[in-house]
């Protein structure tokens, strides 16, 4: 094993990553910061009122880069609930509930706006479209998750069975918003869909993609933050008698 | 050093006789618990009623939201259902025996979720043509609230199953079930009750009715391994 | 032959033991003894898979095995603190269910025979709702006999029982030492089977 993947299992002890973490918030609070601060610039001010919504449309750039997070953090989180499974690796779990809270987050920002945008939009506040309908269940996925984490006790128990549940959850997510595809189809046939939005513009776009990525990477440096503290709260009473080691 | 002072006569470790073994054993104990199994059938039958009483008897209107209703009713019996599955394994301790034994837990659990459908799931199924009467279904559109219902409550078993495990002796179990699992059951309700509106439309609901067995093809493939895992979890 | 190597258990935030070394031959019973929480029974679900260490390793036959292992599910019997009895089912009807799940077979005569020699013959047709403690453990015991296992896991065997069925429990497990078994035992209570060596491990 070479010297360098020594170094990586050795971050992948929990009580050596807290300050790896520490070190890295920086790098991307503050470029999510600037990227937010033009994307915003840029939706808010440069970019030209629509045609038809007129100025109401610029919460787009909000909400579509929170929905597109709320779905990506939740991928996230499968990813390292099947590390954590494999491996039994706790840090992997840890991070897995650091991005909960905020992918919950950007789920009900997503919905919120997106409510917020139907009304002077289509009359109403909730037009039971399919992504909005696709977007709520997301929350609930996201509640029972967090639901679980604190009703467990045992950490590592809650670990696993918070594991499987995103796990099964992101099997299922694809035939949820099939089905509530078909289902919306079903009953209204091709109406109004809040992905029908108004012909981008050039500048439309790329505001859309900053606040995105500004997103993506506050998810990050908040995930980083809070993994810290998790760590430090189910590490603090375990007493590491020599080199940490990758848990076994 | 011999290895060879007790080596034990062959074992059976099948996962057929598992899955009979789980089978037979919970469909014995069901019989036995029969008031039980009846308590649950009358949630079933009551939730119903509540969506006339809450709507109103005007005929059009009930036919329109009866295979709805029914579905909902099915789904929410089928949630209070679920922590049968596991709790009294769970607390006499025969649960970690199964989960020690030389047969594979996957089969076992098959086989305790086919039992518990058995038990739960297929008298709801049988009722629900009676059921359908108070919403004025009929003929065809009954046959296919019932075979939808076939279709769907194994899968909503299967599915719920892996919830029951994973919530095994975790307060605040019932809600956190629901919230769990309600989630995993929108497609069969979407599937099953949105044949009945396909077949109203004048078109044959094949693509519900595909979709609702490939549902239950992947849940008897996948979910008792899934429920399996979540079992040695709790158990841990 | 069971070692066990370097064994670290956790109960949520208290470390219950570490640095754990054993190994148990054929023909020996190993007593796990010491006080309340010390991490008896956790040592014993450990060794049969329920519980994972919280580092260290076990090797069964020089091969080592995790969690759930199939090679250690066929070999060990574990009897835990529950009897794991229906309380719907008759006391045989019991004994022969969890005979089947460890993957044995045994008719009629021969689960006869078992609750005979735990002096529990009366009480064969019984349901398991209706027996005391005791007795329930006795139909829990009477499958050591019928489940032929190299490995028993035995957790608090004596508890609920009365000196006739500690007695009975002592020469079951000394016939099964005389075999080349081998037992893990948690208890309060030393007993001595009737055969084999036996070993003390004392937790603190």
């Amino acid at each position: 094993m070479s010297a360098h993947s020594v170094n990586w299992f050795r971050f992948a002890s929990p009580a050596s990553f807290p300050p790896l973490a520490r070190a890295l918030v920086p790098w991307f609070a503050i470029p999510s910061a600037l990227l937010a601060a033009a994307g915003l610039y840029l939706g808010l001010i440069v970019a030209p009122a629509d045609a038809q919504q007129g100025e109401v449309y610029r919460i787009i750039f909000i909400h579509v880069a929170a929905a597109w997070m709320s779905m990506f953090i939740y991928m996230v989180m499968a990813f390292w609930s099947a590390v954590s499974l494999m491996f039994n690796a706790r840090l992997a779990a840890m991070m897995a509930q650091a991005l909960a809270p905020t992918g919950a987050l950007f789920t009900f920002i997503a919905l919120w706006t997106g409510s917020l945008w139907g009304k002077p939009a289509w009359g109403t506040y909730w037009a039971w479209d399919a992504r909005m309908t696709s977007e709520l269940i997301l929350l609930f996925l996201y509640f029972g998750y967090l639901a679980l984490r604190n009703a467990i006790a045992d950490a590592r128990r809650a670990d696993r069975a918070c594991s499987v549940l995103v796990l099964v959850g992101v099997v299922n997510i694809p035939v949820i918003y099939f089905s509530v595809q078909w289902w919306n189809t079903l009953h209204q046939g091709a109406t109004v869909s809040l992905t029908a939005a108004p012909r981008m513009a050039a500048i439309m776009l790329t505001a859309m993609l900053l606040m995105t990525l500004a997103a993506w990477l506050y998810t990050i440096a908040i995930s980083l933050v809070r993994v810290q503290a998790i760590v430090l709260e189910r590490e603090r009473s375990v007493s590491w008698t020599g080199p940490a080691e990758a848990s076994q | 050093m011999s290895e060879a002072a007790l080596h034990p006569p062959a074992i059976d470790d099948s996962a057929w006789r598992g899955v009979s073994w789980a089978l037979a054993r919970d469909l014995r104990l069901a019989l036995r618990s029969k008031s039980e199994l009846a308590v649950q059938l009358l949630f079933y039958v009551i939730v119903v009623t509540l969506f006339p009483l809450g709507i109103g008897p005007e005929p059009g209107l009930l036919r329109t939201l009866g295979p709805g209703a029914l579905w909902v009713a099915a789904l929410l019996a089928s949630l209070l259902a679920l922590p049968r599955l596991f709790a009294s394994d769970f607390a006499d301790g025969t649960l970690e025996q199964i989960a020690l034994s030389p047969h594979p837990l996957p089969a076992l659990v098959l086989g305790k979720i086919l039992a518990h459908w058995l038990a739960t799931g297929a008298p709801l199924v049988v009722l629900s043509p009676l059921l359908g009467m108070q919403f004025g279904l009929e003929g065809e559109e009954t046959k296919l609230v019932v075979i939808g219902l076939v279709l769907g409550t194994p899968t909503l078993s299967l599915l719920g199953a892996i919830g029951a495990a994973l919530t095994l002796g975790v307060r605040g179990g019932g809600a956190l079930l629901a919230l769990l699992i309600l989630p995993l059951y929108v497609p069969v309700l979407i599937f099953g009750a949105g044949a009945v509106d396909t077949l109203r439309g004048g078109i044959a609901p094949t693509g519900e009715l595909s979709m609702l067995t490939a549902a239950l093809l992947a849940a008897i493939v996948g979910a008792p391994f899934a429920c399996a895992a979540a079992v040695r979890i709790a158990l841990d | 032959m069971l070692v066990a190597q370097d064994l670290a258990a956790q109960r949520g935030d208290a470390l219950l033991f570490e640095r754990l070394d054993f190994a148990l031959r054929p023909g020996t019973a190993l007593f796990v003894t010491g006080p309340n929480g010390s991490g008896k029974t956790t040592l014993l679900r450990i060794v049969a898979g329920l519980t994972r260490a919280q580092s260290g390793r076990l090797t069964w036959d020089g091969i080592e095995v995790g969690a759930f292992d199939a090679a250690l599910r066929a070999a060990a019997l574990f009897i835990g603190h529950a009897p794991a009895l229906k309380e719907e089912l008759s006391a045989e009807e019991n004994l022969a269910l969890l005979v089947s799940l460890h993957g044995g077979s045994a008719d009629c005569g021969a689960l006869g025979e078992a609750l005979t020699a735990w002096s529990l013959a009366r009480q064969r047709a019984l349901p398991a709702r209706v027996l005391s403690q005791g007795q329930r453990r006795r139909v829990a015991l009477a499958r050591l006999r019928l489940a032929a296992r190299p490995l028993w896991l035995l957790d608090e065997p004596t508890s609920a029982l009365d000196a006739a069925g500690i007695d009975m429990l002592c020469e079951v497990v000394g016939e099964h030492l005389k075999r080349g078994g081998m037992a893990l035992i948690a208890s309060h209570q030393e007993f001595a089977p009737s055969a084999g060596t036996t070993h003390s491990l004392r937790l603190q």
